[in-house]
């Protein structure tokens, strides 16, 4: 049995392997060539930005694109690494090739695999133009002198050539190509929605693995250990996007801040460091794309706490007075908000969802849109986590969930908790 | 929302009722001012910035030098500074709004808290000793040397000690001898919170905390006193 057991698993590994040559893509992208010349640099620049290199590899307050920050994931943590031209800790021995690598191939100098922490499942899809014109970019950047840290995961993750297997499985490395069904501006769009963007790492749900799977693209998902649900991007008028104009997609990308409501969590800060410095074509593009994408599968089901008939009605009454005292000067008597500073909670997705932890945790902790250079100076919203207890954040959610419109499950009392428990930074 | 109504007012007048009926709902606007945009603070920290005790203690920020405040905003939002709910709060603002907002609070002259109960005459003794005159057998200097003869902070960096309660004050000295807190080198602070025992940080703690404070202690005049140690964060 012990025989069969090992042949078995023996004859499923050259399977996979064959698999994985058969479908390999070979290197076939030569460089377009690196001049470094300014104008090169400079949309390098751009597309860094796009990509939102910035927001992983680097620490808060630590030098700009040197690493060091963990991402915690359900199997371990991954540190980010040094990508600034430091030739012993960072990428300054580095080739255009070996770049290209990285970002096309995900895989390291030495031909090791890059865990997918690193999104080269989106960035595959970027030209080798433009990873030349990020590479010509990331050897102008500062070097900085930090050592890469080894990533802290359990076994069997811990074993990088199993990323082999996963490879098979979910990585298909392709450059985009247009559809010629579709139009210039909409082909735009899913470039960089797809490659750069790389917006469903969060907007999807991931699987065991932690891979997206083609069912939940964009469909929405809760973005594993940081808790908050990322929500669906998809044309579903309930859920997605399909009752926004592209215009006001592409005004709370820029300014962090719509008529429709704020971005807050990490969207926060993609809106800092990516978005409010992508160009209004860019985004108009992407807001093109992301509305056209059709919802397939469903949302994945919640596990929620139910509460009782008495208990929502009793929860109502109470959110309702609490919603008065705290709420409403800001949010307005019937949840309508003020358009650019304070969300509108009537018809708001984020308010809606089946999935209450974001509305939860944005009462408990409040916060600030990031300031833009169309929001400067935004208007924040005060953490409750001090003055209200689980029943009556409850009691608010709740109220907010079923009033003006709004149509979402109620909210247990011990719900709150487990957004207490959430680390906020 | 006074500026709103006038401007329903005149459209009342100048179109007459029947064009106002058809147009919709004009939407709340709200007051363009920082006391509006900074709410989020106000629930912790007081709506005048006087500092607010909950569970634990918010400190006052009023009156404290803007340079101080924009410092300590910078610390929280590039993580200097350990407090995951302030880096949460100001992590998405920028370097001009910080500003702006550290400006605002330390413009601020709000009333002071009651002082403190008076403690164990001879916890209060020490720390007054300690607070005005230092322990030069420990190569602690007086807070007053740098804070001002007042306590109420120099210009720009230097932030008052008045006006706060016993256990923000321990709970800093507290951080800065664990090295949780840290200013810009060379870290007086942490230099003389490594040579004072907890007893004598719970002392000057309670003295400070004791005094009566007003809200017209301006921070001492910028250089009006030549620092003890070289500090980092108030370069001389």
């Amino acid at each position: 049995m012990k025989r069969f057991i090992l042949g078995a698993v023996f004859a499923l590994a050259i399977v996979a392997v064959g698999v994985y040559m058969l479908t390999r893509e070979q290197p076939q992208a030569p460089s377009m060539g690196v001049t470094g010349e300014q104008s090169q640099v400079i949309r390098g620049e751009y597309l860094a930005r796009v990509g939102d290199c910035y927001a992983c590899h680097t620490l808060r307050g630590g030098a700009p694109y040197a690493g060091g920050l963990e991402m915690a994931t359900p199997f371990g943590s991954l540190y980010t690494t040094n990508i600034t031209p430091d030739p012993d800790t960072g990428i300054g021995k580095w080739t255009a090739d070996d770049f290209w690598a990285a970002l096309h191939d995900g895989k390291s100098k030495d031909g090791s695999f890059l865990y997918p922490a690193m999104p080269y499942t989106n960035y595959t899809k970027v030209t080798r133009e433009d990873s030349d014109a990020m590479y010509a970019y990331f050897r102008t950047v500062k070097p900085a002198r930090l050592a890469n840290r080894p990533p802290a995961l359990g076994f069997p993750y811990n074993q990088r050539q199993l990323m082999l297997g996963w490879r098979t499985l979910y990585f298909k490395p392709g450059v985009y190509q247009d559809n010629p069904k579709q139009s210039k501006e909409w082909n735009r769009g899913a470039y960089l929605v797809e490659g750069l963007g790389h917006c469903n790492a969060c907007h999807s749900a991931r699987n065991a693995l932690g891979a997206v799977s083609a069912d939940d693209q964009y469909a929405g998902g809760l973005i594993p250990v940081q808790n908050w649900y990322a929500p669906s991007l998809t044309s579903n008028r309930e859920t997605g996007l399909g009752g926004w104009d592209i215009k006001e997609i592409v005004e709370l990308l820029r300014t962090g801040v719509s008529t429709r409501g704020a971005v807050y969590g990490p969207m926060s800060a993609v809106v800092q460091h990516s978005l409010q410095e992508t160009s209004l074509s860019d985004l108009t593009a992407m807001a093109t794309y992301l509305k056209s994408i059709a919802q397939t599968g469903e949302p994945p089901e919640v596990p929620q706490v139910r509460t009782t008939v008495a208990q929502t009605d009793a929860m109502l009454a109470a959110g309702a007075k609490l919603y008065e005292k705290h709420c409403a000067d800001c949010h307005q008597p019937k949840g309508e908000g003020v358009p650019r500073v304070y969300p509108p909670l009537a018809n708001n997705q984020s308010i809606a969802m089946a999935l209450p932890i974001n509305a939860i945790r944005i009462v408990l902790n409040g916060g600030f849109p990031p300031s833009t250079e169309g929001n400067p100076r935004p208007y924040g919203m005060p953490p409750f986590a001090y003055d209200l207890n689980d029943d009556e954040v409850a009691a608010v959610v709740t109220f907010i969930r079923q009033s003006w419109g709004n149509r979402a499950p109620a909210v247990a009392p011990v719900e709150i908790a487990r957004g207490r428990g959430v680390p906020i930074d | 929302m006074r500026r709103c109504h006038g401007f329903l007012l005149a459209t009342l007048l100048a179109a007459g009722t029947a064009v106002a009926q058809t147009t919709p709902a004009k939407p709340a606007t709200v007051a363009n001012t920082l006391e509006q945009r900074l709410v989020a603070c106000a629930i912790c920290h007081g709506k005048q910035g006087e500092g607010v005790r909950k569970n634990e203690y918010y400190p006052r920020l009023a009156g404290k030098p803007s340079e101080y405040l924009y410092n300590q905003l910078l610390g929280f939002r590039e993580k200097r500074r350990a407090s995951p709910v302030m880096t949460y709060m100001v992590g998405g603002l920028s370097d001009s709004y910080l500003g702006e907002i550290a400006d605002y609070y330390a413009a601020l002259r709000p009333p002071f808290p009651p002082p403190a109960q008076r403690a164990d005459p001879a916890k209060l003794a020490r720390g007054e000793a300690l607070a005005l005159k230092g322990d030069p057998a420990l190569e602690i200097p007086a807070c007053a040397a740098c804070h001002g003869a007042k306590l109420s902070g120099m210009l720009p960096g230097i932030p008052g000690l008045i006006g706060l309660y016993p256990d923000y004050i321990a709970a800093q000295m507290g951080a800065w001898k664990s090295g949780v807190r840290n200013a810009a080198a060379p870290d007086c602070m942490a230099r003389i919170a490594s040579r004072l025992s907890g007893d004598d940080i719970a002392a000057v703690a309670a003295w400070l905390a004791s005094l009566p404070a007003s809200p017209d202690t301006p921070p001492a005049p910028a250089r009006s006193l030549k620092l003890p140690m070289s500090c980092g964060s108030a370069p001389q």
